[in-house]
């Protein structure tokens, strides 16, 4: 008679962990960042039609990396329900904290019931208001969710790409001067990474009922100066 | 009052048909629509400020005639249904894909239209692809049909559409455009007790909507309420007060 194996569930949890992990390290990284009007979100990511930062909604962007058809699917199934929502109810309660919930829930209970972990790290953005400060909802592959109001990175190495970015963060900074930081945040002292090998996407309180616009092509070039 | 198909009772309801007349036709750059803003509950209005333009999305605009609550809903869908396609697929649809889409919800109403809720939209907007504006018609079983020039719909239709036919150039400037649109609600409330006229008195005009290669824009009521004194001004000063 074979015996079935016993794995400590401490191990278990551990080896997923490392797995997810590793996933997530493989990709490039994401940074969010608040400045004077609105979000800024700057991936590094050469494609210009697989995108890592899309709209949800109104006022709510999604960032994601790690594996794209996992952070793929988590997008739809979030502009699927804040469209629900806004249509069953009204536009303005469809909000980012919800959503944010919804998704740690869905990352924790596939990390602790599948076999495999989602390998993804994802990001939900909402622009402020004059009641309430901008919200960034970084969201782990385990469902661990932390709430931020000025900054989050997302993606492999992100602690020494952290630092850079607290070191040169100014509180109400421009589109300019937060793009132009993260940037360098992103590429680090030994490379230079140009308009090519980025996305770029805002929201902004300007830009009318839904917030979310990408930047491209000369207008991107324009602000990296 | 007319009977309903079933024999269903349908008191009170056949009533609600149609009590609406809104105008969309092509210039140079784009489309212009518009629509007056009565609603009514058989032979009583009902609301003095209904909006019966809508964006659909940046470059596309519907208008909608006949009952007003699945009319808005469907609306409301139809605008819901184009972003979340436009967020879901990262490209936004084609107009004529639009157009479809917009067919296929009022086919889906058709049994509520057999019980006298008719909805009759009209769509047009801007195609980015062929670089023109692009108007299409609809019945109540969907079907939708792509006019050339323009068209109305709503019980002032007719009226609407006659003054239109008059006046219409191919090719003509957006003010001349608005112009003749408002001009064709003009005579539509003279003719039509379901269509309401500028209201001077509580300052409610009608709607008027363009969308060209900017997007979507609506004139703003000052303009259009200027358009309506200049109307009416030069009706009184020629002598002809109709």
């Amino acid at each position: 008679m074979t015996m079935p194996y016993y794995v400590a569930p401490e191990q278990v949890m551990k080896d997923r962990a490392e797995y997810a992990q590793k996933g997530i390290a493989r990709g490039r990284s994401l940074i969010a960042a608040t400045y004077d009007v609105g979000i800024l979100m700057v991936a590094e990511n050469p494609s210009r039609s697989l995108h890592k930062i899309s709209e949800i909604y109104d006022r709510i962007a999604f960032a994601g990396v790690g594996k794209y058809n996992e952070f793929d699917q988590l997008r739809v199934s979030g502009v699927r329900h804040a469209d629900t929502k806004g249509y069953a109810y009204s536009r303005e309660d469809v909000d980012a904290r919800s959503l944010a919930n919804l998704y740690a829930q869905y990352l924790g209970q596939v990390f602790t019931h599948e076999m495999k972990p989602l390998e993804v790290e994802i990001l939900v953005a909402e622009l402020g208001t004059e009641l309430r400060p901008a919200q960034l909802y970084h969201i782990a592959y385990e469902g661990t969710i932390i709430d931020e109001d000025r900054y989050a990175v997302l993606g492999g190495e992100t602690e020494s790409i952290a630092a850079r970015v607290e070191s040169s963060w100014e509180e109400g900074w421009s589109l300019a001067a937060a793009l132009g930081a993260t940037v360098a945040a992103l590429a680090g002292p030994e490379r230079t990474l140009s308009s090519h090998d980025l996305e770029v996407a805002v929201l902004a309180s300007g830009n009318g009922r839904r917030a979310f616009r990408r930047m491209t092509g000369s207008e991107l070039d324009e602000l990296l100066g | 009052m007319v009977a309903s198909a079933g024999g269903s009772p349908a008191v009170g309801v056949a009533e609600f048909r149609h009590g609406t007349t809104v105008v969309a036709l092509r210039f140079a750059d784009g489309i212009v629509m518009a629509g007056d803003r009565r609603a009514t509950e058989g032979h009583a209005i009902a609301h003095r400020a209904m909006e019966k333009v809508f964006p659909a999305d940046r470059f596309s605009a519907v208008a909608i005639a006949g009952a007003a609550g699945p009319a808005v809903e469907m609306v409301r869908l139809f605008q819901t249904q184009l972003e979340h396609y436009e967020k879901v697929e990262g490209v936004v649809l084609s107009l004529e894909g639009k157009a479809n889409q917009l067919g296929q919800m009022v086919r889906e109403h058709l049994p509520m239209a057999m019980q006298g809720l008719a909805v009759v939209p009209l769509f047009a907007g801007f195609d980015l692809a062929r670089g023109t504006g692009r108007i299409f018609t609809y019945d109540v079983t969907g079907g939708h049909y792509e006019e050339t020039e323009h068209n109305a719909t709503g019980s002032g239709g007719r009226d609407a559409r006659t003054t239109i036919k008059l006046g219409y150039r191919v090719g003509m400037g957006q003010d001349e455009a608005v112009e003749l649109a408002i001009q064709a609600l003009y005579e539509a409330a003279d003719e039509d007790s379901a269509t309401g006229g500028p209201d001077l008195v509580r300052g409610i005009y009608p709607l008027v909507a363009t969308v060209t290669a900017e997007g979507y824009a609506t004139v703003p009521e000052e303009a259009v309420a200027a358009s309506f004194a200049d109307l009416i001004e030069r009706r009184r000063s020629e002598g002809r007060p109709s």
